[in-house]
């Protein structure tokens, strides 16, 4: 798979007593899908955010395209390539969705004429083209999962981090949404999915990194992970509190 | 495609545009309508505070960040280029751009460890550095301390920026004010900058995803916003002829300069204009008719009219008239 787009090795962070994440270690190839998953509390949180530079961690490092990047902040990683939804929609809400966009599309554009073609483009891209001139505010929760991913690309990513974007969706909108991941690869963008339900991002993933109380319990292609016993009595010791 | 994208976003800050000169264009010609010359006078007190409280509302309402202390940028202006006339003889129309440029400075300084405080901590230390700043002025000899410097008189003059008897002219140079002032916000809403800074002020954590840096962003609309405060401080000075710490660097302007862009509508085009055509007529009236000696009912009158239109319109006035109604209904939920 030659030189992988994100590197990560032994990282670790701790908050307060609590270490969130200890010793994590995997690649990512370039055009690759991953799953990062795992029961609540499992560290995937935390370490989404290191790979996106909103936290630093304790030890470890990340090499992305060749360049290390942990510890560098969430500007730094935005500018590099690295594009995030957020678990907890975060939406401009004094803003229409076409100027959310435009927010994004000009971190690669001066002029506004040029982020607004960039912004048009990316919100046809994802099927929000009729709520483009709408307040933000107003749109239906599915609707900002797809603003926040518009705004993201707009910032032309090389990787791109969704952060739990099925989780709440009606199977329906579950469907239209693994339409649009596709599609994002298509365009030859790297995707890292978080997701604690582990049955809607199976049939979507090339490969799964799960972990468990922090550490990385295993990674591997989505039908070795199913079947693995440790998989199994993590979720169900998680489901059922033993 | 490209056309059709670019079609509301683009027609509407046209339409804004227009809406602008058409409003530039009445207000020219308001002194034909209007006789009468105190309430010329209260034309031209409203003329200032549109451009003033605009000049906040890059900082405050583009922004979001509230500052509390904006009299030091005016006063900061109304010193400077009263100084510059007064030891060194230099004309006001330069002196008013040197106070600009000094109050962007001190805006941007005092930035520096403000905006390492977020939220309502950047507006008390705001207030406090300006409550401190009224205090030093209030004894520093160098510029007369507390007693204020009276700005002589040579005549009138538009190279002196200098009309006592007549008022037409402060007319024109407020409404020059605050038209610039106004068109500044026009640019910085459709540039790249004014899209960093309201995504700033709706989202930081989401803004740092996109790329935007904040530190820089906030320092940025802080120097502008200064400046644009301090150039009017300087124009403040030459209409009233006298300066004093009392009248230039006292919280209650602070409040003053803020007030027209918070009741108008924070963050808005119109706002500033709105809020102060309301707010300084009735602020002046309430004076002029109850007498500030009367134990401050002329406040109890202000204040309540500012809590009856915050419960009214908590959009602020703009709302009255659908102008950009979606953005007046932010940054509350």
């Amino acid at each position: 798979m030659g030189e992988p787009l994100l590197e990560i090795r032994g990282i670790s962070k701790s908050f307060g007593s609590v270490a969130a994440n200890v010793d994590i270690g995997f690649a990512v190839a370039a055009g690759e899908i991953l799953g990062l998953i795992g029961p609540n509390g499992a560290g995937k949180s935390s370490l989404f955010n290191i790979i996106a530079g909103e936290i630093a961690p304790d030890r470890g490092e990340i090499r992305f395209a060749g360049q290390e990047i942990a510890g560098i902040g969430a500007v730094a990683c935005a500018r590099l390539g690295i594009g995030r939804t957020f678990q907890v929609v975060r939406s401009f809400d004094s803003m229409t969705v076409l100027e959310n966009v435009m927010v994004g599309a000009f971190l690669r554009a001066r002029r506004s004429a040029a982020a607004m073609a960039r912004a048009g483009e990316v919100i046809e891209f994802c099927g929000l083209t009729t709520r483009r001139d709408v307040p933000a505010h107003s749109l239906s929760p599915p609707e900002k999962r797809r603003l926040e991913i518009a705004r993201a690309l707009a910032t032309r990513p090389r990787l791109l981090l969704l952060d739990e974007m099925l989780t709440g969706l009606t199977p329906t909108e579950a469907q239209a949404g693994m339409r649009l991941v596709r599609d994002i690869r298509a365009q030859g963008i790297t995707i890292i999915m978080v997701e604690h339900v582990m049955e809607v991002l199976l049939p979507l993933i090339d490969r799964a990194v799960v972990l468990n109380l922090g550490r990385k319990l295993l990674e591997g292609a989505p039908a070795e992970i199913v079947r693995h016993p440790e998989v199994i009595r993590a979720y169900l010791g998680d489901r059922y509190g033993g | 495609m490209a056309g059709a994208v670019r079609g509301t976003l683009v027609a509407r800050r046209r339409r804004e545009l227009w809406l602008g000169i058409v409003v530039l264009v009445v207000l020219a010609a308001l002194p034909f309508g209007v006789g009468n010359a105190y309430l010329r006078g209260l034309i031209v007190l409203t003329l200032l505070y549109a451009g003033l409280s605009q000049a906040w509302n890059i900082l405050g309402g583009y922004c979001g960040q509230i500052s509390l202390g904006h009299a030091l940028y005016f006063g900061i202006g109304a010193y400077t280029s009263t100084l510059l006339f007064t030891r060194l003889g230099i004309s006001p129309l330069l002196g008013m751009f040197a106070g600009g440029g000094l109050a962007g400075f001190a805006a941007f300084l005092v930035g520096l460890p403000c905006f390492r405080l977020s939220g309502h901590y950047y507006a008390i230390a705001t207030l406090v550095i300006g409550m401190m700043a009224a205090l030093l002025a209030a004894n520093w000899d160098f510029i007369n301390a507390a007693q204020g410097i009276t700005i002589p008189f040579h005549g009138e003059s538009w190279a002196n920026l200098a009309f006592r008897t007549a008022i037409l002219p402060f007319h024109y140079v407020m409404l020059a004010y605050a038209a610039l002032i106004w068109f500044v916000a026009w640019l910085i809403e459709g540039s790249r900058w004014g899209f960093f800074w309201r995504a700033v002020k709706d989202d930081v954590a989401a803004a740092r995803s996109l790329g935007v840096s904040i530190y820089p962003s906030k320092l940025a609309a802080a120097a502008i916003s200064g400046a644009a405060t301090g150039i009017g401080g300087a124009l403040y000075a030459q209409y009233i002829g006298f300066i004093d710490p009392d009248s230039t660097l006292d919280l209650s302007l602070s409040v003053l300069i803020a007030l027209p862009a918070v009741v108008g509508g924070i963050g808005t085009l119109w706002g500033p204009l709105l809020g102060a055509a309301v707010l300084i007529p009735v602020q002046q009236l309430s004076v002029a008719w109850l007498g500030s000696a009367a134990g401050g009912i002329d406040l109890m009158v202000y204040g309540a009219l500012i809590m009856a239109l915050a419960l009214a319109r908590p959009e602020g006035l703009v709302s009255f008239f659908h102008i950009r109604a979606s953005r007046g209904a932010t940054g509350h939920g």
